[in-house]
């Protein structure tokens, strides 16, 4: 017991965070995600404030909020892409450099230059690039497991088709695809349903359910506020802080969705307003 | 003034010196003639019996060489022809590979500003050791020189971009311009000084291969056999940053260092290259390449092996007519041969060339507006005779469209209208006499699947995508062309499953009325 309490300690002073127990930071190794106190600024101005929620296994969770509440940065933060001003995250029950590999990655479409000179195929086996190693190259067994989750994402027949040619939908796919071959226990997904057609959001739809079956989990950004009921289980509300969070029945109410979309002169903006003129001040 | 009397050291430098001024002073004409010779030569190379032509174009100070002096390079009877080829050839290589990967990672211009940041500090190291009593022109310092300040230079972008609200482009122009500068004063400086050996050091402006030693061509092997090394080894971390620095970024692989990595192999290759090319042209040989490979190829392997062998052909190619025409600096013709390889790849690369895009083009063009005939003749013919319940086999032959009913159901006139007819009439799909237009039979059975695979298409659209019955047909218009049989199948598995028929549909709107209404989508599209 008391060598447990110690080697807690050991490891918060290790990773050179603060060493008080964290309250609502859970190390437990079957949440698949924790996060505490996140704060992301750029340059002066905070894009995400005081971000906390566990998210419960096994589900669909939705992120949703307006353009420019800091869902993208949250899901970069989680996975140390850009540097926090505060704040922990634990993928179930470490960090996510620990647990990186159960952790799969959907980035906003737009990210990338589709004219980069590569196949499809090629793409989905840049999921597998960590397990290869360092300095092997790719080899024919990494190949055939990206071309079976070509197929899982229904276009395998297109695996050898330079990106540019693919139409939006089949690069979303095929972005979904790179993170399916991990074979990932968690799925952070950046906007897999901007901008596709109908036959690939359902595809994903199905993708979705079948991780929910075999107990994984996905926290997908969304935009499309009609479609939360029908896609999701639990839904996080953002905007700036999390407005609300919990089952997408008792969270995705009118009430907290003006909170989160209300016009400009919101209590937070108001807050925020405010803070940035007392900064300007100083 | 310049040449040094007491330059007792080196007397080939000095004279060589000579040569490298000569460009400098009287630069604007130098450029116009070597650009007249190196078309010439292009083109004209393989025939000898052009010399003359050459001759006259190019004045006495530029004259044709003799075959004599040809057999000389290309038979690499001197040891220095042997060495300077060997080191240019290493360096187009390792330029190349390394260029493919500044390319899509959008550092190309990195390469530009490090380059032309080096100046100042070739000049600072060649004072530098010339006051310690050092040989100032010991390519050891000179190099070292040069990297310290290209790094301040890269160093000086980044700050200014993190520092301030300037974006990158901004940031390298200010950059590039300051240090370039500097450079070109502490040169004048070197000049008024009592080291006056240092004539010579111009050569790394513009590029002087015949100043290349054995021991730089090994210093050129070494570092491009690192940065080769180093690139095929971290081929697919590399390829992986260019692509997707998130994703790489959250599969854990270090993209700051990587970075860092690529932008080591910029450096090594940008110095070493910098007395072979001149560091104004340096960049040249990182971008243009890669370029020029992108044009052939989707795989970014092949555009790698592609890429090294134009640099090094180019080089090798380059240095052979700076050897022959000794008053070209080797970088000015580097450059031209790329350039011109690159202009061949942009116009007829079998990937993304100009001329294989706009064949496709035309083809699919073509292709739309004969589609559009078809179907505007049988919509035309639908209501009297096809839906009529007219045998097919009578108004094959019977039933006729005019030019002049044609013309005001799409957005075309007779300059495209007729052209099409007749294009369509040698396909045997009409026939066409006296203003009046047939289907000939095959041409009824290819009018009749472009009708359904249409409609099919408008009522998936109106089915599946919410689009109005009204705006259904411009979507359409815009995307059957390119439905290939196996999407068409889909459609029409779809359209079973909502009971919808798959015979030839009705239009889900009326013919005329989108015809009339709005801008038209034909011209929009061809």
């Amino acid at each position: 017991m008391n060598k447990q309490t110690s080697s807690q300690l050991g490891d918060a002073l290790a990773s050179s965070e603060s060493t008080s127990s964290a309250p609502g930071l859970s190390t437990d190794p079957l949440c698949p995600l924790s996060v505490y106190d996140l704060t992301v600024a750029y340059h002066r101005k905070p894009v995400i404030w005081d971000v906390g929620f566990d998210l419960p296994a096994g589900q669909l969770i939705g992120v949703v909020g307006p353009n420019g509440a800091g869902k993208s940065t949250l899901l970069k933060a989680i996975m140390d892409l850009i540097p926090r001003a505060s704040g922990r995250v634990r993928v179930f029950g470490d960090t996510y450099a620990h647990n990186r590999k159960r952790v799969g990655y959907v980035p906003q479409r737009e990210s990338v230059d589709w004219q980069f000179p590569v196949s499809a195929l090629d793409v989905v086996t840049m999921g597998l690039y960590d397990d290869i190693g360092w300095f092997f190259p790719v080899r024919k067994k990494h190949r055939a497991r990206a071309l079976e989750a070509l197929d899982r994402v229904g276009i395998a027949d297109l695996a050898n088709r330079q990106i540019s040619q693919l139409s939006g939908g089949q690069q979303q796919r095929t972005f979904l695809a790179r993170a399916l071959v991990q074979d990932a226990d968690l799925y952070l997904m950046d906007e897999p349903f901007a901008a596709v057609d109908a036959a690939t959001e359902r595809a994903i739809v199905e993708i979705l359910r079948d991780l929910k079956k075999r107990e994984k989990t996905a926290v997908v950004i969304h935009h499309d506020l009609q479609t939360v009921p029908e896609y999701f289980d639990h839904v996080i509300l953002l905007n700036m802080r999390v407005v609300s969070h919990g089952p997408v029945s008792e969270t995705f109410t009118s009430e907290n969705l003006q909170k989160t979309y209300g016009g400009r002169l919101t209590l937070l903006d108001e807050v925020t307003e405010a803070m940035r003129r007392r900064e300007q001040a100083l | 003034m310049i040449r040094g009397s007491r330059n007792t050291t080196d007397s080939d430098v000095s004279g060589r010196s000579v040569f490298s001024l000569g460009c400098l002073s009287n630069a604007g004409s130098s450029t116009l003639r070597l650009l007249a010779i190196a078309c010439l030569f292009l083109f004209f190379a393989a025939a000898p019996r052009y010399a003359a032509a050459a001759d006259s174009l190019a004045d006495t100070s530029a004259t044709w060489p003799t075959w004599q002096q040809w057999k000389r390079v290309l038979s690499l009877q001197d040891y220095n022809t042997r060495v300077v080829l060997l080191g240019v050839s290493v360096l187009g290589a390792g330029a190349g590979l390394v260029g493919s990967f500044t390319l899509l990672r959008k550092r190309a211009l990195m390469g530009d500003a490090l380059s032309h940041a080096s100046l100042p500090g070739i000049a600072m190291a060649f004072i530098i050791a010339s006051a310690l009593g050092r040989d100032g022109k010991s390519l050891g310092y000179l190099l070292t020189g040069a990297t310290v300040s290209g790094l301040l230079g890269v160093a000086a972008i980044l700050w200014i971009r993190n520092k301030t609200r300037l974006k990158e482009d901004a940031a390298l122009g200010i950059v590039l311009s300051v240090f370039f500068g500097a450079g070109i004063a502490l040169l004048g400086i070197v000049q008024q000084m009592q080291y006056s050996s240092a004539a010579g050091l111009e050569s790394f402006i513009y590029g002087k291969t015949a100043s290349m030693g054995s021991n730089d061509a090994k210093l050129i092997i070494v570092a491009s056999a690192i940065a080769i090394v180093v690139c095929l080894g971290l081929f697919k971390e590399l390829k992986i940053l260019c692509f997707d620095e998130a994703f790489a970024g959250s599969r854990g692989f270090p993209i700051v260092w990587l970075d860092i990595v690529l932008m080591s192999m910029v450096v090594l290759i940008t110095i070493v290259g910098l007395q072979a090319v001149g560091l104004i042209l340096m960049i040249a040989l990182m971008v243009i390449p890669a370029a020029a490979a992108r044009f052939w190829t989707h795989e970014l392997w092949r555009m790698s092996v592609y890429s090294v062998v134009i640099g090094t052909v180019g080089c090798v190619l380059g240095a052979v007519l700076s050897a022959v025409f000794p008053n070209l600096p080797s970088g000015a013709m580097i450059v031209l041969v790329c350039s011109f390889f690159f202009f061949l790849s942009m116009m007829f690369g079998t990937a993304r060339g100009v001329v294989i895009r706009t064949y496709r083009r035309r083809r699919l063009n073509r292709r739309i507006a004969r589609q559009h005939l078809l179907r505007a003749m049988y919509e035309h013919l639908e209501p009297n005779t096809i839906g009529a319940g007219v045998k097919s086999s009578r108004f094959e032959s019977k039933a006729a469209v005019t030019v002049s009913e044609l013309l005001p159901m799409r957005s075309w006139g007779w300059g495209r209208l007729l052209p099409t007819i007749r294009a369509a009439q040698e396909d045997e799909l009409l026939r066409f006499t006296d203003d009046n237009v047939f289907f000939t039979r095959s041409g009824f059975v290819e009018a009749a699947r472009l009708t359904r695979q249409h409609r099919l298409w408008e009522m998936y659209l109106i089915a599946y995508a919410d689009v109005a019955p009204g705006l259904v047909d411009r979507g359409a218009d815009d995307i059957e062309h390119v439905l290939g049989p196996e999407i068409v199948d889909q459609l029409e598995d779809l359209l079973e499953e909502q009971k919808m028929t798959v015979e030839i549909p009705e239009s889900p709107h009326g013919i005329g009325v989108p015809e009339s209404a709005g801008p038209q989508p034909g011209g929009s599209t061809s």
